[in-house]
């Protein structure tokens, strides 16, 4: 890839993206934590959505309703689609939290290191 | 009606769940769950006999036709697996009602059912649909319902299990959609045989190709367990209620790998994969995984723990068996998909039957447990038999098939290595029949008896099925061997 064609600012949207992944997918493996680490699963998936919706991008296209003169929209597909990506994610969230509370009301903790020092003691 | 069977598969697992949150009684629910998992086990035998007699279903969602409307496209391969999965979740529900009873606090059996019942539609749905989004959804139906599953272990370690699990899971299915999004972007499709129809034109060298592949190999590997991606297995199948570990472990990792067969060949193709140079890798992966969690598997005191490291041993061997790309090889690894879903499943619910009367798996508690318990620990040793892949069981024509595989494609080695890592089953299933038969019981205690007749049935269905399809093959290895010619497109 040519040097240039690296900062070309039309790939802005995909440093972001990059970006976002690899520090959501940090703190989930160097958290210890346990709610942070569904904050960085939240912000893994997050940069999957804003990936999703650059697709989606189409240039010079308006928002993807029916109007006088307008003939080129986005592709409203991949919002869509990130749409139920985003209800899964909440769901995911959800029951990550539930067992969050689960886990400190039987270990009294949400320190990874401290609940690993209890399974072993047991 | 017979039109519509593709969907109501699906529909009626997903109607059902509701209304077992809504009646609140667990015995109804239990009916329901059970009438409606054998309600799915008929649809797919039907749907398995159209198919082969009139080959491709193809559904569309509300009339709307593919590429632009959600497909159900149902061949000789996801017919198969319909049928296995139904096939266990209608035994599953047979077997649980005493088990999930011991298992589960009343208050919450009522929401088991719903949750398992969902887990059904996923995986269901997971297999019948042809658009790859729609199969994301279906992913995430199952796993979510599957963390909530796993989580009602009565240790409290399965709430470790579980989260582990879904952070885990999470990950490897936003992976799926990151490789599927780079796909959208070149192809503008979603449908599996629309897209590959748009890749087949494309080089294996398109840098965003080989990234979509990687991406959806690894967030698939999440989800089937492959070597090394298989840490979440271990304290999953541990902690889950009995009833849990024997479905999840005779068919969430199957459809999984399912998936996987479906973007390798369906999707990508044989061409295109093998110019990416995948198929060493994942070779690599699963001979390792074969020998090193057979090797942990033999150290283990807890049986349900030593058969989950034997579950990842076996994920090894099917994958091994896809990653020689030949025909003999993709249907050794289509038929020991099937074959160790019935063994894996006996085993686990002989665990189920130990569980409920001893209320506890680890070796020695055990000690003389075949005195007390013959039936269950006879069907444990088939199973065990054919985890080993000793002739006259399931066991035994998968490996076979392997060797076979590994000879035609001129790899001698290889097939040395299938036998040799087969020794190593015999250590861990040998330890536990030494324990069980040839140890005295510790004390004169009475209390333990014979499992209800109602665990003990559906136990030794599946112990029969594995010495049956051990040795009438024509249904198991003939669809197989179709199934890998259709995948595989007939090239040698």
């Amino acid at each position: 890839m040519e040097y240039n064609e690296i900062l070309n600012p039309g790939l802005y949207n995909y440093w972001v993206v990059i970006f976002l992944m690899m520090v959501g997918f940090y703190i989930v493996i160097a958290r210890g934590n346990l709610v942070k680490k569904l904050v960085g699963l939240n912000i893994f998936q997050t940069s999957v959505f804003v990936l999703y919706i650059s697709i989606g991008k189409v240039t010079g296209g308006t928002a993807p309703i029916f109007g006088e003169g307008i003939s080129v929209f986005s592709n409203p597909l991949p919002h869509v689609l990130i749409l139920t990506a985003i209800v899964v994610g909440i769901a995911t969230t959800a029951l990550g939290l539930a067992l969050v509370i689960r886990i400190r009301e039987s270990y009294g903790s949400i320190e990874e290191e401290e609940i690993h020092a209890q399974e072993e003691d047991f | 009606m017979t039109a519509h069977l593709p969907i109501l598969q699906i529909i009626i697992p997903l109607m059902a769940a509701p209304l077992c949150v809504v009646l609140r009684n667990r015995d109804i629910a239990w009916g329901i769950t059970l009438l409606v998992s054998l309600i799915s086990f008929a649809i797919s035998l039907m749907i398995l006999d159209q198919v082969l007699t009139q080959g491709v279903l193809s559904y569309f969602m509300g009339g709307w036709p593919a590429p632009w409307g959600i497909e159900f496209r149902i061949d000789v391969v996801n017919a198969y697996i319909l049928l296995i999965v139904s096939a266990i979740g209608a035994i599953v529900s047979i077997y649980g009602r005493h088990s999930i009873t011991r298992e589960i606090p009343r208050e919450q059996t009522t929401l088991f059912y719903t949750a398992f019942l969902l887990c059904l539609t996923g995986l269901l749905g997971m297999t019948a649909t042809g658009d790859a989004f729609n199969l994301f959804v279906f992913l995430e139906v199952s796993s979510l319902s599957t963390y909530a599953l796993i989580s009602l272990g009565k240790d409290r370690r399965a709430l470790t299990a579980s989260y582990q699990y879904l952070i885990m899971g999470t990950l490897g299915a936003t992976f799926y959609v990151i490789g599927l999004g780079l796909l959208y972007q070149m192809t503008g499709t979603l449908n599996i045989v629309d897209l590959h129809d748009k890749l087949s034109n494309m080089d294996g060298s398109i840098r965003t190709l080989q990234a979509a592949l990687a991406f959806l190999t690894v967030g698939l590997s999440l989800k089937l367990a492959l070597f090394p991606l298989h840490l979440w297995l271990p304290n999953a199948y541990t902690y889950a209620p009995s009833t849990i570990t024997a479905f999840l472990a005779a068919t969430a990792t199957k459809v999984a790998v399912y998936v996987m067969l479906r973007v390798f060949f369906t999707i990508f193709g044989v061409d295109i994969f093998e110019e990416t140079g995948l198929a060493p890798v994942i070779m690599g992966l699963a001979i390792v995984g074969m020998f090193v969690a057979s090797t942990v598997a033999v150290f283990q005191n807890n049986l349900k723990r030593m058969l989950a490291y034997s579950s990842v041993a076996q994920i090894g061997y099917i994958m091994l068996g896809i990653s020689f790309l030949n025909v003999t090889g993709v249907s050794a690894g289509i038929v020991h998909l099937l074959n160790h879903a019935v063994m894996k499943c006996a085993c686990f619910l002989a665990m189920g039957c130990i569980m409920y009367r001893v209320g506890s798996v680890r070796m020695e508690n055990l000690h003389g447990i075949a005195k007390k318990m013959p039936l269950t620990m006879a069907a444990f040793v088939i199973g065990g038999l054919s985890l080993i892949g000793v002739p006259l069981t399931v066991g035994f024509i998968s490996k076979w098939q392997l060797i076979l595989a590994a000879m035609q494609a001129d790899m001698m080695p290889i097939a040395f290595l299938i036998l040799l890592s087969s020794l190593i089953a015999v250590v861990y299933v040998w330890r536990f029949i030494e324990v069980a038969y040839f140890k005295a019981p510790a004390d004169g205690d009475t209390s333990v008896k014979e499992a209800p007749l109602s665990m003990l049935i559906p136990l030794w269905v599946m112990a029969l099925a594995s010495i049956y399809f051990g040795i009438d093959t024509d249904m198991t290895l003939g669809v197989a061997e179709l199934a890998a010619e259709m995948l595989v497109g007939g090239a040698p």
